[in-house]
């Protein structure tokens, strides 16, 4: 894939940009919900310091110049051994009749050793959950910190409130440890000789296991887009015959993390929670929380895709679709779930899973506008400025989101105010009149109105220059 | 004091106009923010104004937000004209409200306002005529150390 990584800054993103394709319109810009892109030379660029690798910009490119980076199916060569975890939305791309024992199976056969569903590290952070939610010491409204672009854009924009997130690692990693453990028994080797690949709906799960936020590093391997391995997976499902090759070990619950809701349900029932998916609502909830509105609510379950994880950019099939095929097979497998007495979370004789609180988060403000309070504030004053003379249509043309950023990077030295198209034809326009006005004026010499005058008055030449000079 | 460097913002806002409630206080914190003040301080200056700004929306018919910020401190300068408080003691209790029905239906007038204003500035005063109007006065400090203890 040709993709532009820009690795020049302190942080991984797995979100970048094939130059070959970009337009260079606007369509990225006006969605990114951190204002992290500008269109500069023709061509997108993304600020590292706010991208919260969300995807948003991958889903509103029409030319698709923006991807995801992420592992292809070579990689696992490299181990001797590799294990699949799937997100549990990768059931939703199929059709509720495929069992999900029947797509862990095609996982087998398109060159998995081993499977793990992260469902069931999605049912174990649900469980801790509903006891953390129990504690009496804790910042409401808490906050999930499932999705990992949330967090990011709570990192980014909301600092302050870094401490209402739900202190526990994601799904995945836990599903990872617990997939580790076991495997590295049945195969007999080292954690190490095994690759633990996420079967992943978004961009923001691969910085997240490059660049972990809260945990020194990650169990996980890396990931494999929905997309990329949807194809083989369609094709072998098809000669699937018979059923169980490789039991479920998820219930419904962790199994419903796919959907918006699935999370909230699954927590059990506080008092008052809420369920906000895309991540415009969601930092405009966060806004709401950030003003200390909000103080009676709980729990909140914070997606950044509109519907849930099965909205992620990189899955295949189209969300409302996958949130139909979802109902329909979650009401087989709580039906199952009941008749076989399938455990959620974990059966009492297994040693018990630990999950582990994240340190304290770090906050990346990315608004700042300097280290130096008082150069901040004359930038502030500045931008005000600025922003008074500029059209306020928010046109994108000038390669910035809006005028207020535009305000904001002409202050930080980045941009110019004649980048605005508006301006520039102020400016054309007023040296055209300028042009006009020379090309009226005449040398003395061809002037035939001062011809007319057989002599020049001293007074008058005297009342001239007293003219000019004033 | 007149000649030291502030960012100055003013709001002008409109009694019962719920479709603007909480703007003028997004608008300081992004300010602020930029600025670059610490994270918990802005949030205790974000919820100070937000109190504030909801107070003359529900019971005032108009008011001002002014917010000046210098490099040391947050100043915030609330003025209403409106039925003003009779008795200011009974409103800094938690729990008091005089909100009508409908504002407490949408979630708002749960009697915390005051108080909360009070808990989180590091200097707070109020003064009020009845009948004519309300003023309140909030120094926050940039790098105070008080914790933002909400309740309500």
């Amino acid at each position: 894939m040709d993709c532009v990584v820009r690795h020049l800054g302190e942080y991984f993103h797995s979100v970048c940009l094939n130059p070959a394709l970009c337009k260079g319109c606007v369509g990225c810009i006006k969605s990114c919900p951190t204002e992290a892109i500008r269109i500069r030379g023709g061509k997108a660029q993304i600020t590292e310091s706010r991208c919260i690798d969300c995807g948003e910009c991958i889903r509103k490119c029409p030319n698709h110049a923006k991807t995801a980076i992420t592992n292809s199916m070579d990689d696992l060569k490299q181990y001797k051994y590799n294990i699949a975890l799937p997100a549990p939305t990768l059931y939703a791309q199929f059709n509720a009749d495929i069992s999900i024992e029947k797509i862990l199976c095609g996982l087998l056969k398109i060159g998995f050793d081993g499977v793990y569903e992260v469902a069931k590290g999605a049912e174990i952070v649900s469980l801790a959950t509903r006891e953390y939610l129990q504690r009496t010491d804790i910042k409401r409204p808490a906050i999930s910190s499932a999705c990992p672009a949330v967090v990011r854009l709570i990192q980014v924009k909301f600092p302050e409130l870094l401490e209402y997130l739900v202190p526990f690692e994601a799904p995945v990693e836990v599903a990872a440890r617990m997939a580790l453990k076991e495997y590295s028994k049945k195969f007999a080797v080292a954690p190490g000789k095994i690759g633990v690949w996420f079967i992943t709906p978004c961009p923001a799960k691969m910085t997240a296991i490059k660049q972990p936020v809260g945990l020194d590093r990650s169990n996980v391997t890396g990931t494999i887009a929905i997309s990329q391995i949807y194809g083989d997976l369609r094709k072998i499902l098809a000669k699937i015959s018979t059923q169980d090759c490789e039991i479920r070990r998820a219930s419904w619950l962790g199994v419903g993390w796919a959907v918006s809701g699935g999370e909230k349900e699954a927590a059990g029932p506080p008092p008052r929670s809420l369920v906000v998916h895309d991540i415009h609502s969601a930092s405009e909830i966060l806004e709401q929380v950030a003003l200390g509105k909000l103080k009676d609510v709980d729990y909140i379950e914070c997606l950044a895709c509109a519907g849930g994880c099965i909205g992620g950019p990189l899955t295949v099939e189209n969300r409302f679709v996958a949130e139909a095929n979802m109902q329909k097979r979650l009401q087989i497998i709580r039906q199952e779930d009941l008749s076989e007495g399938r455990t959620i979370g974990q059966n009492s004789e297994e040693p018990k899973i630990e999950i582990t609180t994240h340190q304290p988060l770090e906050a990346r403000p990315a608004l700042q506008l300097d280290k130096d309070i008082v150069k901040a504030m004359h930038k502030v004053e500045l931008i005000r400025k600025i922003l008074k003379k500029l059209p306020g249509l928010d046109c994108g043309s000038c390669g910035s989101p809006t005028c207020k950023t535009l305000a904001e990077d002409i202050a930080q030295g980045m941009a110019s105010e004649t980048d605005c198209v508006f301006k520039l034809r102020e400016r054309v326009r007023d040296l055209a009149q300028e042009m006009v006005d020379l090309a009226e004026k005449l040398p003395p010499s061809l002037d035939k109105d001062l011809n007319e005058l057989c002599f020049i008055d001293d007074e008058q030449n005297d009342n001239k220059k007293q003219e000019e000079n004033s | 004091m007149e000649d030291e460097q502030a960012v100055v913002l003013e709001f002008e806002l409109k009694g019962s106009d719920f479709n603007v409630a909480g703007e003028t206080s997004s608008k300081i914190k992004r300010i602020l923010q930029q600025i670059g003040v610490r994270s918990d301080v802005i949030r205790r200056i974000a919820i100070s104004s937000y109190e504030a700004e909801m107070n003359v929306i529900i019971h005032a018919h108009r008011g001002k937000v002014k917010a000046m910020i210098y490099p040391d401190r947050t100043e915030l300068l609330v003025e209403d004209e409106g039925p003003g408080i009779a008795n200011i003691d009974l409103a800094m209790k938690e729990g008091y409200s005089t909100a009508p029905d409908y504002v407490r239906e949408m979630g708002f007038g749960a009697g915390m306002g005051l108080p909360n204003m009070a808990r989180c500035s590091d200097q707070f005063d109020i003064q009020s005529t009845v009948e004519k109007g309300t003023t309140i006065k909030m120094v926050i400090f940039h790098d105070g150390e008080k914790g933002e203890k909400l309740s309500g």
